[in-house]
């Protein structure tokens, strides 16, 4: 069987970033944020988050921030949650949450919460339970989770969950295994997953594995190496992991793995993204693949990282 | 709007003599950015253009044009349809006209969040005079990609905003005609049977549903969706699960065929976990399966069936090992 091409990955998220002429690259610029979260939490599983100069990158951030307390995808750009998020936990990697004023982005987020316990993205509204979890899993890094109504919260996301135990983006959504995620996740990060039917959503989350080993989304859809992250994360919450063959699962995303350049893909020869190399990496941290760090499934960050946050030093 | 579509998709700003007054911005990446972006060349221009009346704040018709261009090259850029909202809502403009645009850009890019959410704000700014079309428009999209996530979302909000609920059983039919493994059109159904106003909720429905569900499951025993939709049907209400004769039947019929027991065997797993009691022609049944599991006594039903699942769902062998671990005593005792 292959192994982690650990070094490869480690020059290919470094490569990724100088790359010239690269289409991908005008296309990410508005969500750049999100990409250096997953090429720097890539690099921190990998041992390797020293390989990037950290002053630059923490600079880049704040310039991000908007008047509002909100972080842009890019300088320039709009505030929008996602990037908000993400400028966290790249902060947090750093052991920089400091720089931060808590309260000035805790504020941004708490706005951002509607009547009914949804949380919308931006001021344009669009509402989801991918934001829930932002909103909640952002908020809890920076111990300020009293600024919303969590009650409210929870009540909406468990006002998404569907009689096959999973979850939509909005009451009465397909389940997804994205979705789940987010609200499993930010079911857990406020001490609510008594709302979970563990053993039905558990079965629902198993059934997504198929015959190569890989998990899908939903059902009948092809499998893909983003989801050995939402799936397993999910499962490890609700304690339920064993229920998958983890030995499988290993196998489908080190056969995603492109071996000469770094980095992973969706499925076996596909093209490689930094996307799904962070998801591959991370999947095989909840697997407990040896040599790479412990990812913590609900704050999607280092363990050591949470840790340092939460218990000290 | 109409010279959007014409000129504004084709020549560039530097060659339109009403942007001589604009002075492009380059992007600002910080000194020497940890991810350097490649710019290609059409699209940095452009960019630097639309930051230029950005800052300004210009909201003018040559500024819709130009987020047009924008959006054309990235989609994914949220800046750029903030401020394209931010321009229609100045210039007051024919909000239907924008519908059509969306559309072109849509097809292309039919998981782009940015475009169904700017679509949804279009349509709620309609109304009442979008439903057919929205509806109309999400059929088409679901016509290339009938599990698309944002298409399912955007007609679901639809419906529960503008309504539009006449025909939506039918369409969720059809959708299963054409493919009855569609899990989003399973989820949709239960959409409807549930909310729609027009019908009278979950148990008024729920015997035309259970005989359409059986049915589906008779034709594809190993489709996950209509067994998953048949105990959604029983949601909160595992006895007249227990106690409708039709969810055995169907288990038996699907049983005697021998292909596929898997969803079947687990459904009499739950019935069997709920107080029901199998007849000697379910033991037969079950114990005629392959692979024989010779451990096990013949009596106790629930046990060889987990015992089976062990075998004929071995990726999911530990699960079904948890179930057989975890019995209800009531069964165990009664060695069922």
């Amino acid at each position: 069987m292959a192994e982690l091409a650990a070094d490869k990955h480690v020059k290919y998220i470094i490569s990724v970033e100088k790359r010239k002429d690269s289409f991908e690259n005008v296309v990410m610029e508005h969500l750049r944020m999100n990409g250096v979260y997953w090429g720097l939490t890539t690099l921190d599983l990998l041992g390797k988050l020293d390989a990037v100069d950290s002053q630059e990158v923490i600079q880049w951030i704040m310039e991000c921030q908007h008047e509002s307390g909100g972080f842009a995808g890019n300088v320039g750009h709009d505030p929008h949650i996602l990037y908000t998020l993400s400028a966290v936990q790249v902060l947090a990697l750093f052991d920089k949450l400091n720089v931060l004023d808590f309260d000035k982005v805790a504020n941004y987020i708490a706005g951002l919460q509607n009547d009914d316990g949804s949380f919308s993205g931006d001021v344009w509204g669009e509402v989801d339970t991918r934001f829930s979890y932002i909103a909640i899993c952002c908020l809890s890094l920076l111990h300020c989770l009293d600024k919303i109504n969590v009650e409210k919260a929870v009540n909406y996301i468990v006002s998404c969950k569907n009689v096959d135990g999973g979850f939509g983006c909005t009451p009465g959504g397909e389940s997804h295994a994205g979705q789940i995620f987010c609200c499993v996740g930010a079911l857990a990060l406020t001490g609510s997953l008594h709302h979970v039917d563990k053993d039905l959503l558990g079965w629902w989350l198993c059934e997504r594995q198929v015959k190569s080993g890989g998990l899908n989304g939903r059902p009948e859809k092809l499998p893909d190496v983003c989801y050995s992250w939402w799936v397993l994360s999910s499962l490890i919450m609700i304690d339920r992991v064993h229920w998958i063959n983890k030995d499988k699962l290993v196998k489908f995303i080190l056969n995603c793995q492109d071996i000469e350049n770094g980095g992973i893909s969706d499925r076996p020869d596909d093209a490689v993204d930094i996307f799904h190399t962070y998801f591959g990496v991370a999947g095989l941290s909840l697997l407990e693949y040896q040599g790479l760090k412990a990812i913590d499934p609900a704050y999607a960050l280092p363990v050591d990282v949470v840790n340092r946050i939460f218990i000290g030093r | 709007m109409d010279s959007d579509k014409d000129e504004g998709e084709t020549v560039l700003p530097s060659q339109r003599p009403d942007f001589a007054d604009v002075i492009p911005i380059p992007q600002d990446d910080g000194p020497n950015p940890v991810v350097p972006i490649a710019y290609k060349q059409d699209f940095v221009e452009i960019m630097n253009y639309f930051r230029a009346l950005y800052l300004k704040d210009e909201r003018s018709p040559r500024a819709l044009q130009l987020t047009h261009q924008a959006i054309l090259l990235n989609p994914g850029n949220y800046t750029v349809w903030h401020f394209r909202r931010l321009i229609l809502e100045a210039l007051n403009l024919d909000l239907l006209e924008e519908l059509d645009i969306v559309e072109k850009i849509a097809k292309n890019n039919t998981k782009n969040y940015q475009i169904w959410h700017h679509r949804r704000w279009v349509a709620e700014k309609l109304g009442n005079d979008a439903t057919a079309r929205e509806l109309q428009f999400t059929r088409k999209i679901l016509s290339l990609d009938a599990k698309n996530y944002h298409a399912w979302s955007h007609r679901q909000w639809v419906l529960q905003a503008l309504g539009g609920w006449e025909d939506e059983l039918d369409y969720c039919k059809q959708l299963l005609e054409e493919d009855a493994f569609n899990n989003s059109a399973w989820n949709q159904r239960y959409f409807v049977i549930t909310r729609s106003p027009l019908l009278g909720g979950l148990k008024a429905m729920r015997n035309s549903e259970v005989n359409y569900t059986i049915e589906a499951i008779l034709a594809n025993p190993e489709n996950e969706s209509p067994w998953r939709y048949l105990r959604g049907l029983y949601k909160g209400d595992s006895e007249s699960l227990v106690n409708d004769p039709q969810v055995p039947s169907v288990c038996l019929k699907v049983l005697s065929v021998k292909d596929n027991p898997v969803f079947a065997l687990s459904m009499l797993l739950d019935l069997l976990c709920h107080g029901f009691r199998a007849n000697q022609e379910f033991r037969d049944l079950v114990a005629g399966l392959s692979p024989s599991v010779p451990d096990e006594p013949d009596s106790d039903l629930a046990k060889t069936i987990c015992s089976k699942l062990e075998q004929l769902d071995a990726l999911r062998a530990n699960y079904w090992r948890w179930r057989k671990s975890s019995l209800p005593r009531a069964i165990q005792d009664s060695k069922n």
